[in-house]
């Protein structure tokens, strides 16, 4: 029988097949590492005398902490500045490359990676973040882990893993004009619910997901971790291998062509088969937003609230009551009616050039709404520098927005980025979870295009909705 | 890591589903350097509330907390797991667990049993009938009891053998060192690599 995607990736990465209910041992070709998850583990390593095996397969930045405004100054908040300078020492102690705030190539790990060519088809990539996810659109089986397991990726270059289930999510024909990446891969959260993905690893395929350029791609792999899986994957194409060729880290010459002779191997054998399977049809999606406290609880654009008396079963009824007196809302209400005070665009979901082109050419020429603040926070360095290349800068300046440098920002908001108590946000961010952007913040996400149509009226809305640029 | 074969402590009913990991521990709470001292920050919103279950007289000495689905959901943060162990916890059942949160609890030593969403619900109304009751966790039958009552759970044969015995991941793997050299010499070049450092262009 044929094998999937991601079985062909694994079997190519095992030091040692487990024996009896013993897990596999893979190798990892790529470990990305943070300021936030790894400095017990690099206490772990000194504590037993363990040298980091593969520095040359390892790669830091700083992004969760780090501020998004005056960057050149020390870092305010003491706690943040002493995890940031925890990271500095020991990377150089252990001989690990770190890009620094300042350095071109700093930014969310995820944005790094793959604008290096550091990511690339059929590798293993692991980081003690759950957003690793992103870089299974190479092909690649990408997965977070935590602390214990970054140690274990530093001393040894392997993790111990069993293996997952494989799970076919097909998105047939094409996307409207409007829809978006985000919007196909919230639907799918929708659709299968947060704990739906548990135990697999998906596979988008389909032809709505073959012409998602490598940027749309990302945000769908991204949020698999919001369905619950362990990791999401695409098939490397002719778009992988293009966005690829011509990195830093990218294959030349001899290597090229054996690199893309192999990756061009790397697709579901016709007659293998999948642990289940979810079919979508792409003209049936459109601008999708969340209401809730979890990914799963979102909607059409043009749907309302859901009201909870007219859900029969108890355990759902309570969860979203519970969600809807969080999020303040009533049941019923048309989500375009849902006033906004702040709108973020960045994250490693929809923190890349393409996602800020595309919020820039719906708010150009536009004022944003009086009653709300509008943050843009590039995913990397080099993305500030590209959108401050094209312009982009003074089309939201100049809308009203603040420009940001890189970093998580308020996706999680661990830096002074933040939702005050009750604050509503859209945000093209990744997680709704009570609290995510500051503490009684209310999070509803949403499409980069979805984010800038809201700056522009001031309550949840598509480029639709707007009035031409007079 | 210590060993793991029964333990019996105060049950707490966590009536929630989608209990993830930002609820578990906030992120400010994540700045911190050390392994453990993360008891405060355990719940660390939701404690402040008087009546959430925790806050609870009885329930304050809890080491069994009994949740609904999907807990541990989101964030891969390890914390969530410290924060649970340094606050006392040492077994968690819920009807299923994400995936990741799963992993890094076998890792450090804490319980995760998979209980059937109807013996959570029967565990539930035993632990509110009789606040403060004690459940008895048997990893060698993979067994909970509340009194009278006895749930099974599941658990990875792997995670309970390691846990068991206590064994920690990295020496198990170094006994395959030479295994993973002969993998790394079998690489092919066109792999990247992030050293040596690229010259600047």
């Amino acid at each position: 029988m044929g094998r999937t995607l991601a079985e062909k990736v694994w079997d190519d990465h095992v030091v040692r097949r487990g024996e009896g209910n013993e897990p596999d041992l893979l190798h990892i070709d790529l470990h990305l590492v943070h300021e936030v998850t790894s400095p017990q583990a690099f206490d772990g390593l000194r504590l037993a005398g363990r040298p980091v095996r593969r520095p040359d397969l390892t790669i830091a930045t700083e992004d969760h902490n780090t501020p998004t405004v005056g960057i050149d100054l020390p870092i305010a908040d003491r706690t943040s500045r002493v995890q940031i300078e925890t990271l500095r020492s020991n990377c150089a102690e252990f001989g690990v490359r770190l890009h620094s705030l300042g350095d071109a190539d700093q930014g969310i790990v995820h944005v790094v990676g793959p604008q290096l060519g550091l990511t690339q088809p059929g590798m293993t990539v692991v980081c003690g973040d759950s957003h690793t996810s992103t870089h299974g659109a190479f092909g690649s089986l990408a997965m977070g882990i935590g602390t214990s397991e970054v140690e274990h990726v530093l001393a040894t270059q392997t993790l111990p893993l069993k293996p997952f289930k494989t799970m076919a999510i097909t998105v047939n024909g094409r996307l409207k004009p409007g829809t978006t990446a985000k919007d196909v891969i919230l639907a799918v959260i929708a659709e299968i619910g947060t704990g739906g993905g548990q135990g697999y690893v998906l596979e988008y395929r389909g032809e709505a997901i073959r012409a998602l350029s490598m940027e749309g791609r990302m945000t769908i792999c991204n949020m698999s971790i919001e369905a619950g899986a362990r990791a999401g994957m695409i098939a490397p194409d002719e778009t992988t291998f293009a966005y690829v060729q011509g990195r830093p880290h990218a294959p030349t010459g001899a290597d090229w062509d054996a690199a893309v002779a192999y990756w061009s191997t790397l697709r579901t054998d016709d007659d293998a088969e999948f642990d289940a399977e979810v079919v979508l049809q792409g003209e049936d999606l459109e601008p999708f937003v969340t209401w809730g406290t979890n990914p799963g609880q979102g909607v059409p654009l043009s749907g309302s609230v859901p009201d909870p008396a007219a859900v029969g079963e108890d355990g759902a009824r309570q969860s979203i009551e519970r969600a809807l007196e969080y999020m303040g809302l009533a049941g019923g209400t048309p989500m375009r009616d849902i006033g906004i005070d702040t709108v973020f665009i960045g994250s490693c979901t929809n923190g890349r050039i393409e996602d800020l082109r595309a919020a820039a050419e719906v708010v150009k020429g536009r004022q944003k709404a009086d009653s709300l603040r509008v943050l843009v926070v590039p995913g990397s360095a080099r993305v500030r520098l590209q959108a401050e290349a094209e312009g982009l800068d003074r089309v939201f300046l100049d809308f009203g927005a603040e420009w940001r440098h890189a970093g998580c920002s308020m996706c999680l908001g661990m830096n002074p980025d933040q939702l005050a108590v009750g604050e509503r946000s859209a945000s093209t961010s990744n997680r709704n979870f009570e609290g995510r952007q500051g503490k009684g913040g209310r999070t509803h996400l949403v499409s980069p295009l979805v984010a800038a149509a809201t700056a522009v009226r001031g309550t949840l809305s598509s480029p639709a909705d707007l009035e031409p640029v007079a | 890591m210590e060993k793991f074969s029964v333990h019996r402590g105060v049950g707490v009913p966590l009536r929630r589903t989608d209990v993830d990991t930002d609820q578990i521990i906030p992120a400010v709470y994540l700045k911190r350097v050390t392994r453990t001292g993360f008891e405060d920050a355990l719940f660390a919103a939701w404690r402040g509330d008087p009546n959430f279950v925790l806050n609870l007289e009885p329930y304050r000495d809890g080491s069994v907390l009994v949740a609904g689905n999907d807990f541990g959901t989101g964030s891969s943060r390890e914390h969530a797991v410290w924060a649970l162990r340094d606050y006392g916890f040492r077994v968690v059942l819920a009807p299923r667990f994400a995936d990741i949160f799963r992993g890094n609890s076998g890792k450090q030593g804490l319980l995760t049993g998979v209980v059937s969403q109807s013996d959570v619900e029967l565990l539930w109304k035993a632990l509110e009938a009789h606040p403060g009751t004690e459940v008895t966790v048997d990893l060698g039958t993979r067994t909970a009891t509340v009194q009278d009552l006895t749930v099974p759970f599941e658990v990875d044969d792997y995670v309970r053998w390691r846990l068991m015995e206590g064994l920690d991941d990295i020496s198990l793997t170094l006994r395959h060192a030479d295994a993973i050299t002969d993998f790394e010499a079998r690489r092919p070049s066109f792999k990247p690599a992030t050293l040596p450092a690229r010259t600047a262009s």
